[in-house]
């Protein structure tokens, strides 16, 4: 009953909200700003003289009338109708429901906001089956470059190494197994990584060109990893070869010591040292 | 009486004046003074005044803004105003973006195409948003308006490159083709029906100032495309798509040197460029007219520097599907736009790009932060570090949009602190319900401090875990706020009755994944004609509830999905508009219109 006059003293004059922690859905929270000092409570009853709504709307009650204490009693002398629309099957609670919800796992549609367009187009001209010849265009040469055939016909997937900033293209289709994938990653690499080193150790000793092995057994000291068309991390050499080149999207050549940090898809059962 | 010529104002000799009754005079007089008015609020607010007013305002008006394709039937439409030089006319609600609608929801433009067909001969301009456009709706348009100017389609679906073509050919007068995120040929297999509009367009000079096709999937071909920037001397934007790799872009670039805003494809090179001829000239340099830059989808990061020479002019940059490159190829980007007020940018930028946004783009305006997919291994590449160093350097930002994993509420309190002239807030915590992040507590107290300290919000939306308490501060301080998102938050009911009674200015409501149920929808009775419209989904809403409303207010038209097997009670999706129309017919199965 003391909360009852504290609120009604507070209702009545401009409240201002004080900005403090508390349990949700335990205070009351008047809605004093309105012009009409409407009464949280009173809004059913307003809205039967405002609107003539009368009383066949079946709604069930609001919620919030069971939350303060006052309500029920003043709803139940005003409006008694719609205390009595109270169904049993629509529980009030006046603790948060959301409890329930943020345990609730899996996607959801729409969430987070993302146009799945945006995604497709980002890695666009990869994955589009190869145009018809009538669209090649003959290009008039600049500078001696040879006539630029927009529309080839391998299947060109980035790649990535970690510590290199610099990505580059391979051609699936110009191998056929792992083993020759795993060769050309190495000769696509290798200088560039020396490069790196080079300039990352003060002009040190030059070593020589370091061959980068070990990439499909977790041996070396990179492992090479690809991104499949559901957007999962995958080992590269688990599943047959022409499975792996119809499903790849994009690769990477991560060093081996990172593995464990990436979550890597439920395909793979073992995880390299 | 129609004047063909609708753009000049009539002319009245003094005779003529003098031999009419007053009340003609009257209305001549405001004739010419009503065309001074431009905006559509304020010819709305005139025509209210009184039946001659109306009169003239319906007479006079050359622009028209439908809001909402369905709140009103097209015949009305033509029959009130008859010189509608210009249309812009929105359809599906914004959540159709992240496929909440079934696909053949509606919003047809054929049926408005028809009208306007035949009422305005002289139509110039059409613009559309998330409508349906077919191939055909595009040939009649090209047949039907002779001087014909301007089309742009965002976020439309339905046509293709045949219609593409239709336009090129028959709008002679073309000066704008502009199709911004619409998925033009997206379900297309293989490309054997591909048009090539590009050469459809006419011999000899064209009127182009802008031609925007970068989400058109299809190939295009490029020398027509070069001979067409060529033959367009007025051409001031041009966003180019994925197929068209540097090469091509900088010969584009070469042949078009006065471009102010230019999309720049792929920013790579073809698959079976040799290493040694990787080496163009970059006409960046010498361009000293380019303002806005976008593009880079498939970006290859040792093209980057060539756009280091106009990064000192640019206000607008788009780096949002810049997917390969990392932090520092961004930094070292950003950290030369010291012009900048418009960012699109990924969160590959960190924290630490967000820093140096901060400490260079002191004109920052709008930043939006976009999250395409996992960025690779890192649990949150932009947090409320980088949100409070945007705060504390861009004082004058009016938009910020920002993806992110973690947020705290001292961040976005320091934000509405340090930047209170923030129009648009919007914050989208990627995961559900997550509270500050530091010290465990809603994020109540961050959305309050931005309702109460940016005076001049207008569209929020908000994310995270939050209690009525944040409702009760938008109901109390939100005052100025037209469009409201809710994701995954709320408590009680009584969170939205505080907003559908406290937020005075409300138009636009959306909401998804909330508790509330039949007694919130209910209060806002009072409000729900003043609303553009209202989306509820996966709340706690009843079929009950939408018949009973939709009968107690008849103008008000409730659109209700339930996906589930059984015929529960709970709906799945509201989606609630006023019209002054009959309710539409060409609803899909799933939809139930009641009214």
């Amino acid at each position: 009953m003391n909360e009852m006059t504290r609120n009604e003293r507070e209702s009545s004059e401009e409240r201002k909200l004080e900005l403090r922690l508390a349990p949700p859905g335990v205070e009351n929270w008047f809605n004093t700003s309105n012009n009409n000092k409407q009464r949280a409570y009173d809004y059913d009853y307003d809205y039967e003289s405002k609107l003539s709504l009368g009383n066949f709307l079946h709604f069930p009650s609001n919620k919030a009338i069971v939350v303060k204490g006052k309500e029920s009693s003043s709803s139940q002398t005003c409006c008694p109708k719609s205390v009595e629309l109270q169904n049993g099957d629509n529980k009030v609670t006046a603790v948060s429901n959301t409890s329930q919800k943020r345990t609730a796992p899996g996607p959801v549609v729409g969430w987070p906001p993302i146009r799945s367009f945006r995604k497709n187009l980002a890695t666009s001209s990869n994955s589009k089956p190869s145009p018809p010849e009538s669209h090649t265009q003959q290009h008039n040469k600049v500078a001696g470059k040879k006539p630029i055939d927009n529309f080839g016909k391998g299947l060109f997937v980035k790649i990535n190494m970690d510590g290199v900033p610099i990505g580059r293209k391979v051609d699936l289709n110009a191998y056929d197994s792992y083993q020759n994938l795993s060769s050309a990653v190495d000769e696509l690499f290798r200088g560039l990584l020396k490069a790196q080193r080079d300039s990352s150790s003060c002009g040190g000793n030059k070593e020589e060109e370091k061959v980068i092995s070990g990439l499909l057994d977790g041996s070396g000291e990179y492992t090479l990893v690809y991104e499949d068309n559901e957007g999962d991390r995958m080992l590269v050499g688990d599943v047959p070869w022409h499975m792996f080149v119809s499903t790849v999207k994009r690769l990477r050549v991560l060093k081996s010591t990172e593995l464990s940090a990436f979550t890597l898809g439920t395909k793979q059962d073992k995880i390299p040292t | 009486m129609k004047n063909r010529n609708a753009t000049k104002p009539r002319n009245y000799p003094l005779s003529e004046l003098q031999s009419h009754n007053p009340d003609h005079v009257l209305e001549i007089v405001l004739e010419t003074v009503l065309q001074f008015l431009t905006s559509r609020r304020d010819r709305n607010a005139a025509s209210l005044v009184c039946k001659s007013w109306w009169r003239t305002d319906a007479l006079t008006r050359s622009e028209l803004f439908i809001s909402n394709c369905y709140a009103i039937s097209p015949r009305r439409v033509v029959s009130r105003f008859s010189r509608i030089l210009s249309v812009t006319i929105k359809g599906k609600p914004r959540l159709a973006d992240f496929d909440m609608l079934p696909a053949d929801w509606g919003a047809h433009f054929s049926q408005w195409l028809t009208a306007f067909s035949t009422a305005y001969p002289w139509l110039e301009k059409v613009h559309l948003k998330r409508m349906s456009v077919t191939d055909d709706d595009l040939s009649l348009l090209g047949d039907s308006f002779a001087a014909f100017k301007e089309l742009v389609l965002v976020s439309c679906e339905g046509f293709g490159t045949p219609g593409l073509a239709a336009v090129a050919t028959k709008c002679r007068l073309l000066r704008v083709l502009d199709l911004e995120e619409s998925l033009v040929d997206i379900n297309v297999s293989d490309y054997s029906g591909i048009v090539d509009w590009i050469s459809c367009f006419p011999e000899g000079e064209t009127h182009l100032e802008s031609l925007v096709f970068d989400s058109v999937f299809s190939p295009i071909n490029l020398e027509a495309l070069e001979k067409l920037v060529a033959r367009s001397p007025s051409l001031k934007r041009l966003r180019v798509n994925g197929h068209v790799k540097i090469f091509h872009l900088y010969r584009l670039m070469h042949i078009a040197p006065h471009l102010t805003d230019l999309g720049t494809g792929s920013f790579d090179v073809p698959e079976d460029t040799e290493d040694d001829e990787l080496v163009f000239e970059s006409p960046f340099a010498a361009s000293k007219s380019l303002v806005c830059l976008s593009g880079f989808r498939d970006i290859l990061p040792e093209y980057l520097p060539d756009i280091y020479p106009v990064c000192g002019n640019l206000t607008f940059l788009d780096f949002q599907y810049a997917d390969i490159i990392d932090t520092d190829q961004i930094k070292s980007v950003v950290s030369r736009c010291h012009k900048l007020q418009t960012l699109w940018v990924r969160d590959a930028i960190f924290d630490e790009g967000l820093q140096v946004v901060a400490q260079t783009c002191k004109d920052l305006r709008e930043l939006r932060v976009y999250h395409l997919h996992a960025s690779d291994g890192v649990e949150a590449p932009v947090s409320e570090v980088g949100l409070e160093a945007i705060s504390r350097g861009c004082r004058k930002l009016q938009y910020i949009m920002f993806f992110c994993q973690r947020m705290t509420n001292a961040a976005v309190v320091a934000l509405s602190r340090n930047c209170p002239n923030l129009v648009v807030f919007r914050l989208c915590i990627i995961g559900r319900y997550m509270p500050d992040a530091l010290t465990q507590p809603p994020m109540d107290e961050g959305v309050g401090a931005i309702v109460m300290n940016c005076k001049k919000l207008t569209r929020l939306d908000v994310s995270g875990f939050l209690t009525d308490r944040a409702f009760s501060y938008i109901g109390k301080y939100g005052k100025l706020i037209r469009t409201l998102s809710v994701n995954f938050a709320g408590d009680t009911d009584l969170g939205l009755k505080n907003v559908l009674q406290g937020c005075t200015n409300l138009q636009k409501l959306e909401i998804r994944d909330g508790p509330f149920g039949d007694g919130a929808l209910c209060c806002g009775l009072q409000h729900f004609y003043n609303m553009r419209f209202l989306w509820m989904s996966s709340c706690k809403v009843t079929r009950q509830a939408c018949q009973a409303i939709a009968q107690t207010l008849p103008h008000l038209v409730l659109e209700v999905i339930n996906t589930a097997q059984d015929p529960v009670d709970d709906v799945e999706l509201l989606y609630m508009y006023r019209s002054l129309d009959k309710p539409r017919d060409d609803a899909p199965k799933l939809v139930t219109v009641l009214h």
